[in-house]
């Protein structure tokens, strides 16, 4: 079974963001960059697969600046077989549709019955790049999936929804996002991490892609980026369990006004 | 403006969803600015009476998609039937709710239609020519972020539920309703429902919900969590979770509020035991009212709190819901 995972190289959930001071963007420098947490869990699910007997690959890929290798090494140092890595100028600026467009002219040259992403990157929060690969390759998609597994060419899903889960089962090829809960992932052995490093990583360009600069424009144009408006000061009550509990409820039904 | 701005409808049990009509109050509000006419599109299968009723709330025009393979919610063929009315007509924006189902199609027609998608936004204003500019949280709401679509059509958001007014009855309003015919086969794209298992706590979904008690590793064990559900019976609150608690097991991974758990945006968020590290509040930080319970003083969820009780929650809590019992009596 060929099994491609989507990755994506954001920074750390601990870090602390701010704007840049002309609001254009977010400052990056300084800030600690990791293999987003959701790819992670695809990561781990397609390595479990590989594991579990036939005669499997894993190829990662990313859309990414130089640094994004890193998380490509990240995941063969899990035990992914193959990195390839889409990098270009022309693609810094892209949006997710236009993310989604890229991986799928590298995707569609090679052989897969399955594909995996992360719901979303931790840094955009877009959650787009599953299903419009998807479309784009022309094949269905399930999301948030917390438990899959393959049966004679199909896969069986859960999709988590608002109060339920619903149970899928879609024919290959296809691509699924995974939500947390789906597995446990493996701290990658230091062994590993050594050869991952040695790794030879494919490099593509907007041109090996056969992309003009137009195909890779951003639709969805970022405007400018700013802090979210503070929460006032709140109060802090001690004292008397009763008393303050009293106090509380006093204050949410009279000042605050939500009971 | 003879354009149109459309909202694509939610069904859950035959209902409309209440993230859809928020949707189409934001439609309504933009239709007015502009001059733009507003159709609820509803593909789905006998559903007429349901899209009727939901299209009354702002709507000039209800599409009416019904065929066979929409009867249940599929990615595949719901976005080619809603893409193929586009193509027809030629909407001037979608916007689709955040829910679920929502982030499930939206990229996916996105995508086939070739246009940018705004996802997950907090507001949506126009320009007097119909250009909406849309703000969005990023890096778990940490910072926000203002884009616009300003060239490829239609134009696509997803817009979070609970934040945007939804749409009210209108007598004066008179949808019209335009049955629409779908080229769909039985086997674009296989893919089935087997089932679809609700869980099992009876109470409303965390990110519908607008009382929320929350526990965190501070309840020191699972059992303890019954105090909170009995807070959250008083109130007719959904029960959630931080990190810590989903982590060791206590709570399940559906339970948690945070940024790799789920984003509410509740009136009131009672927060017991749960110190406030910066993932947990990227998920609850846009509740109305944050109430904290903790005995660390320092804690930094006192930060965000309205009301910050510092206190054994073994104690405090119990006598919180004794206190709401009272003033119900």
């Amino acid at each position: 079974m060929n099994i491609i995972v989507c990755v994506k190289h954001v920074p750390d959930t601990e870090a602390a963001i701010k704007p840049l001071p002309d609001g254009s963007g977010v400052a990056t420098d300084g800030l600690n960059y990791v293999l987003n947490p959701y790819d992670e869990f695809a990561v781990e699910e397609a390595i479990r697969i590989k594991e579990s007997g036939g005669d499997s690959t894993v190829t990662v890929i990313t859309v990414g600046p130089e640094d994004a290798t890193k998380s490509l090494r990240t995941a063969i140092a899990m035990g992914a077989d193959e990195g390839i890595h889409l990098k270009d100028p022309a693609f810094l600026e892209t949006d997710a549709q236009g993310t989604a467009a890229i991986l799928s002219e590298a995707v569609k040259t090679l052989p897969y019955d399955l594909i995996l992403c992360g719901k979303q990157a931790v840094d955009d929060d877009c959650a787009q790049v599953g299903p419009a690969l998807a479309e784009r390759l022309g094949i269905p998609n399930v999301s948030v999936v917390t438990r899959m597994s393959i049966e004679s060419g199909k896969v069986v899903a859960h999709s988590e929804l608002e109060g339920a889960t619903q149970v899928l089962e879609c024919t290959l090829p296809a691509v699924l996002t995974a939500q947390k809960g789906l597995n446990e992932p493996r701290y990658p052995k230091l062994p590993m991490i050594m050869k991952a490093k040695r790794k030879e990583i494919k490099i593509l360009d907007a041109a090996a892609l056969g992309m003009s600069p137009e195909d890779v424009a951003p639709k969805a144009k970022r405007l400018s980026v700013s802090t979210p408006p503070p929460r006032r000061a709140g109060r802090v009550l001690e004292g008397d369990v009763a008393e303050v509990v009293k106090e509380t409820v006093r204050l949410l039904k009279e000042e605050a006004k939500v009971l | 403006m003879a354009a149109e701005i459309w909202t694509v409808v939610e069904m859950r049990d035959g209902e409309v969803r209440i993230p859809t009509l928020e949707v189409l109050g934001a439609c309504r509000r933009i239709g007015d600015a502009v001059g733009a006419k507003v159709a609820l599109v509803l593909a789905g299968k006998d559903a007429e009476p349901a899209g009727r009723e939901a299209a009354a709330r702002g709507a000039d025009i209800l599409y009416l998609i019904e065929h066979e393979e929409l009867a249940a919610y599929r990615t595949e063929p719901f976005a080619k039937a809603i893409a193929d009315l586009a193509a027809e007509k030629k909407p001037n924006a979608i916007l689709l709710p955040a829910t679920s189902q929502g982030k499930d199609l939206a990229p996916r027609l996105a995508a086939r239609l070739g246009t940018g998608l705004a996802s997950d936004c907090i507001e949506a204003d126009t320009d007097s020519a119909g250009v909406l500019t849309f703000t969005r949280p990023i890096y778990a709401g940490k910072v926000l972020e203002k884009i616009s679509i300003p060239e490829a059509r239609p134009q696509m958001a997803t817009l979070r539920p609970k934040i945007f007014a939804p749409g009210e009855a209108d007598p004066g309003r008179q949808p019209e309703v335009v049955k629409v015919a779908a080229d769909l086969s039985p086997d674009v794209l296989g893919k089935t429902v087997k089932e679809t298992i609700k869980a099992s706590t009876g109470r409303v979904e965390l990110t519908e919900a607008d009382f929320i008690v929350s526990g965190g590793r501070g309840m020191k064990e699972p059992d303890q969590f019954k105090i909170l559900e009995e807070l959250a019976d008083t109130l007719g609150a959904a029960v959630g979770a931080s990190r810590a608690a989903v982590d060791a097991g206590w709570r399940d991974h559906q339970d948690q509020v945070g940024q790799t758990g789920k984003t509410v945006t509740p009136t009131l968020y009672i927060a017991c035991g749960i110190s406030g590290a910066i993932q947990h509040l990227a998920g609850m930080s846009s509740a109305k009212c944050i109430v904290a319970v903790n005995k660390d003083p320092e804690a930094p969820i006192f930060k965000v709190a309205d009301y910050g009780i510092v206190g054994d929650l073994f104690e405090v809590v119990p006598a919180l819901k004794n206190a709401l019992k009272e003033t119900q009596a």
